[in-house]
């Protein structure tokens, strides 16, 4: 499944990448392959700006606005002028959030 | 838990006590009611270090959230290895929520590393943590500061023992979530609990209270019969939004929940149109109008809720279907509650 086209904010340089492979094992939808010792990015639109690669891409490679995608989080943060808290006290499987 | 005494006070690491991978029949219960919401906040692992099995020197160390759930589930599947299993306190959260939060995190990693003495139990610097923990996990500052090497492994713990007999490398698919018509009937309970508390309450009252208003006063028995059919739409509006929509998520078109939640809602209202209570409303131009208006938004409303469950919805994505939705949702509410005065004014023979 695929959210909305076009809205992530993930960039990537290639310049600065060293492919080490770290963004590869840390992102969710697999929306980094390495290729020729390099990244690459397959699928942009599968991004959910978990921010996982960004934090652990030691070569400063990569950045991405993370945060959670979570529509109550988003519109308690707009309320209330805050960042977007996401509401997930407890529990949940472990596959959900908020 | 089946707890052994923890270690003599002469072991120099701190090792909190010995669990096995069997989960017993009161765990099995307690696990039932908490997917039920039975506890929230207190099923919880006092964090630290444990010994799964009989995990020497060269044992692998796992990492795990002090959540309850969490923490059997790698238990169970880790049945028959023998592993040392360090318990971050991530206040009895989940390891994905927790690591977005960053109490799974960079700092609170080191810190149990350093208070359960681990370079003291295993002779070997090697971490596992699960992927999803990579949200909220430095690795390479991890390694700079206690000399421990974090990998992380699958998402999800059942893959654990073939990721390890493949050389700790994932195989495709152990790395990239899933969002299966299971995971998300099981978080269908979290989206129509609220909707139900939070929103059908005051809709509810205003439905019957407007039905109600006579010109001398409130009557009961004409707030009932005219509220009926909208209170029913009420319902089945949640229904669309909070639960076909989630259901049926991949075979409803569009990306956008607010445009799933839409045609969820359509189509829902449509059909419900054919039950007499609605039809006999039907008849009223006005009313027919706001059925159509207002409860396709609620389900498109409720069902952008949802996105807070998904596995794969971004921020960004999210407030751009909050920038264009909201202004409409509040647009036909306003409109619907317009409509409705008309048509009582209409009814008292005002206008
Ligand atoms: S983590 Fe950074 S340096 Fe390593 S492969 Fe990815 S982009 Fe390249
Ligand atoms: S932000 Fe998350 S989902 Fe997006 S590319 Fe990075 S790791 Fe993958």
């Amino acid at each position: 499944m695929r959210y909305l086209a076009n809205v992530t904010t993930l960039e990537y340089d290639v310049e600065k990448c060293t492919g080490c492979g770290r963004c590869v094992e840390v992102c969710p939808h697999g929306v980094f392959v390495m290729e020729e010792k390099r990244a690459r990015i397959t699928d942009r639109d599968r991004c959910m700006e978990c921010g996982a690669c960004s934090l652990n891409c030691e070569y400063g490679a990569i950045s991405v606005d993370s945060g959670v995608g979570c529509a109550a989080a988003i519109i308690t943060g707009m309320l209330t002028g805050g960042e977007p808290v996401c509401g997930c006290d407890g529990g949940g499987s472990s596959s959900s959030c908020c | 838990m089946p707890l052994a005494p923890a270690n003599d006070e002469a072991a120099p690491a701190r090792i909190l006590g010995t669990v096995t991978a069997d989960i017993s029949r009161a765990e099995r219960w307690e696990h039932f009611r908490c997917r039920m919401g039975g506890f929230r906040n207190s099923y919880i692992v006092e964090p630290g270090l444990y010994a799964l099995g009989e995990p020497d020197a060269n044992a692998d160390v796992l990492v795990s959230a002090n959540y309850k759930l969490s923490f059997d589930s790698l238990r169970r599947e880790l049945s028959g290895l023998d592993a040392w299993i360090l318990v971050l306190d991530t206040k009895g959260i989940n390891v994905w929520c927790a690591a977005g939060k960053g109490t799974f995190g960079t700092e609170e990693l080191i810190k149990r590393i350093v208070s359960s003495r681990l370079d003291s139990v295993v002779n070997h610097r090697r971490l596992m943590l699960p992927q999803l923990g990579a949200v909220g996990v430095k690795a390479a500052e991890v390694r700079r500061r206690t000399g421990f090497k974090v990998s992380f492994g699958p998402v999800r713990a059942s893959d654990i023992p073939a990721y390890m007999n493949a050389g700790y490398r994932k195989t495709p698919g152990m790395g990239t979530v899933d969002f299966t018509m299971r995971d998300r009937l099981v978080l269908t309970p979290m989206e129509l609990n609220p909707a139900m508390k939070r929103y059908y309450p005051w809709f509810a009252a205003g439905v019957l209270l407007l039905f109600g208003l006579q010109r001398d006063g409130i009557l009961f028995s004409s707030a009932w019969n005219g509220a009926l059919p909208f209170l029913l739409l009420g319902l089945i509006a949640v229904a669309a939004g909070a639960l076909i929509t989630p259901a049926l998520l991949p075979y409803i078109p569009f990306r956008s929940f607010a445009l799933k939640g839409l045609v969820a809602g359509y189509a829902a209202v449509l059909l419900a149109t054919l039950i007499p209570v609605v039809s006999n409303s039907q008849d009223e131009i006005l009313l027919r109008a706001v059925t159509f208006l207002f409860f396709p938004a609620a389900s498109s409303y409720i069902a952008l809720q949802f996105t807070g469950s998904t596995t794969y919805t971004g921020m960004s994505g999210v407030k751009k279907e909050l920038r264009i939705g909201m202004p409409l949702y509040i647009g036909a509410a306003a409109i619907s509650l317009l409509l409705l005065l008309v048509y009582k004014f209409n009814e008292w023979g005002v206008i």
